[in-house]
């Protein structure tokens, strides 16, 4: 029993086995709940948070915060409305998008790297900035987004998988290899688990703090361009509060907010958390209200747990 | 051993308690096929997708349409989307999951919901849309107060109440909703042709009430003699009623949806007059709409919803 707790517990297990009871006990509940279609559905839902999350996967290793990320979204959300509006190409509005999430993540990066502002402080104050900015871009209204192949990101098939389900797949893949399978990912860790002793064998962290919000800016990016696409419209307030949602699901997978560890397959796990949930309890005509109590409850019971554990050792 | 079994309790305690507020929350558990009293008629399901239940005038329209929906046997399945887009739209999905029988919808936004109705045509479910429009998909019916003509009551009562001549502030609600752009254009389209009435002050407050009060207090600093106020619903008004009391100024002040607060307020001389929407009337019309596509029977496209002014007599 103790030796299979601890295997568990090394290959943090912990976030996939309450995922599994979660889904059990909605499955028993209703019978609307396991069905393929609405599998497809809860993936379809989460992929934007987990884009996100992804994303916030990097800078919580690095042992900073992101608070921008809907902010970002938002902003490159209607500037790709914008270039849609005036004709250009769908292939070159998606890199577009992600480009301009890039810029406000380096941007937060170089906030943080070089002018030593702490992350909180810094990514508040971008959040805020790059809202302001979408409301003058957008002079308040939704633009609207309507092109057939660019409403095919957010809300096409491929085969019988949607399309952002994909994208959130291979970005997901991509994000675990490069955090573990690439120096400069390794490097995160090392910044985050103790930054002078990185720094004291050579490792950059002003360039790792950099790359690590140019990772979230760039999620955010792309995440902004499928929200508008499945919405075919941008939406000046779209995102408010996703920097929330998705601090969540990394704390849900696992990671340690104090920097250090964690890794994208627990966020990965910890996003599946919160959008089962979601979906479960609008299946089970729980009130909003009572729904977001519910969510609370498991991210504090989550971190609960998680601390129990960090307290052995 | 003993560490897990305090984690173990943890775990099912909280459960419990996820239980027991789920069990509160008022919803019925759908009743098992194998419990079902045998008789011939399906109940109806009905699902109603409100943009927000942090707004009074939405929490009217639900309980509108509970009443209605009781008084027929009707079940109705509420969700709350927090005025986010994305959200409503996944909670549309999962009403289309749940195969609810007709789906009465209140779009967060006229666009943004395009997707979600299209989706719903596809699994052959009828959308109604209540207060607001979609601007795309095939929509049954639309169910709402004429905003147009509220802003014009208002403008109308403005202008007699200042005999023609004066200055008015103008509070506007989200900026990209129907709501607010209806209402202020049909308060402009009366008061912009009165050459004595100047509009000196036009803000957005997002249908909300704190919002209201700063942007109230904002507009006095700088438009002190201010003579009218016109707010594009009453939670702004009520905030700005806030500003005005505490800078000592009596001025017209109108708001618009004729809520219970307001309409209290009115009563007692604090407000001027509220358009008066019924958002109950609204709810219930609703459901007896969906009732009669259910049943197959005609319906028209439009169906306007009547809207007084109270004022205090």
């Amino acid at each position: 029993m103790r030796d299979l707790l601890d295997k568990l517990r090394r290959y943090r297990m912990g976030p996939l086995i309450g995922l599994v009871l979660i889904c059990i006990a909605l499955t028993l509940m209703s019978d609307r709940f396991f069905t393929p279609a609405n599998i497809l559905n809860i993936a379809r839902q989460v992929s934007i948070n987990t884009l996100l999350a992804v994303g916030m996967t990097f800078v919580i290793i690095s042992g900073g915060i992101d608070l921008s990320v809907g902010s970002i979204l938002a902003f490159a959300g209607a500037l790709a409305a914008g270039a849609l509006a005036s004709g250009i190409d769908t292939g070159l509005v998606l890199l577009y998008a992600c480009l301009i999430g890039l810029a406000g993540g380096t941007l937060n990066g170089l906030l943080i790297a070089y002018g030593r502002i702490a992350p909180f402080v810094a990514t508040l104050g971008t959040m805020t900035l790059f809202r302001g900015a979408t409301l003058i871009y957008t002079e308040g209204r939704p633009i609207r987004a309507v092109e057939e192949g660019f409403n095919a990101i957010g809300g096409g098939y491929l085969g019988p998988i949607p399309t952002p389900v994909v994208i959130t797949a291979v970005m997901v893949f991509l994000a675990w290899f490069v955090l573990n399978r690439m120096t400069v990912g390794r490097r995160v860790f090392a910044v985050g688990g103790n930054e002078e002793a990185a720094v004291l064998s050579g490792v950059k962290a002003t360039y790792s703090k950099v790359f690590v919000y140019a990772v979230s800016g760039l999620m955010c990016g792309l995440a902004g361009a499928i929200l508008t696409s499945r919405l075919m419209s941008a939406q000046p307030t779209a995102g408010a509060g996703y920097e929330l949602d998705a601090i969540a699901a990394v704390v849900l997978g696992g990671t340690s907010l104090s920097g250090g560890q964690g890794g994208v397959l627990g966020t990965l796990v910890g996003a599946l958390i919160i959008g089962v949930l979601d979906n479960g309890l609008n299946i089970l005509n729980v009130s909003s209200f009572y729904q977001q109590a519910v969510k609370g409850i498991v991210i504090l019971i989550a971190v609960l747990l998680d601390r129990r554990n960090a307290a052995r050792g | 051993m003993k560490r897990y079994l305090k984690a173990a309790s943890l775990v099912v305690g909280s459960l419990f308690i996820v239980g027991m507020l789920a069990g509160c929350s008022g919803s019925k558990e759908p009743p098992k096929p194998a419990e079902k009293p045998a008789d011939s008629t399906k109940q109806m399901t009905v699902g109603i997708a409100l943009s927000t239940l942090n707004n009074p005038f939405f929490v009217d329209m639900r309980d509108g349409a509970q009443a209605a929906a009781d008084k027929i046997g009707a079940k109705l399945i509420v969700m709350d989307a927090q005025d986010d887009a994305s959200k409503q739209v996944s909670q549309v999905e999962n009403l289309i999951q749940q195969k609810v029988d007709i789906i009465l919808l209140n779009p967060t936004d006229s666009d943004g919901l395009v997707a979600a109705v299209k989706e719903a045509n596809k699994a052959n479910i009828p959308v109604i849309t209540l207060d607001r429009s979609v601007s795309g998909g095939d929509v049954i019916s639309h169910i709402a107060s004429d905003n147009v003509s509220g802003g014009k009551l208002a403008a109308d009562f403005v202008i007699k109440s200042l005999n023609g001549k004066g200055k008015v502030a103008e509070l506007e609600g989200i900026a990209g909703t129907s709501a607010a752009r209806d209402r202020g254009q049909g308060f402009h389209s009366l008061i912009d042709s009165e050459k004595e009435i100047k509009v000196v002050a036009k803000q957005p407050a997002d249908f909300n009430r704190s919002k209201g009060m700063t942007v109230m207090e904002n507009i006095l600093q700088s438009q002190p003699d201010l003579q009218a106020v016109f707010c594009h619903n009453d939670e702004m008004a009520l905030g700005a009623l806030q500003a005005l009391q505490a800078a000592k100024k009596n001025v017209i002040l109108v708001g618009f949806d004729g809520g219970a607060d307001a309409v209290k307020a009115v009563q007692e001389g604090k407000m001027s007059a509220t358009v008066a929407q019924q958002p109950k009337l609204i709810g219930e019309i609703g459901v007896q709409t969906a009732e009669k596509v259910v049943k197959k029977e005609k319906v028209e496209a439009k169906i306007p919803v009547a809207l007084k002014l109270i004022t205090k007599q």
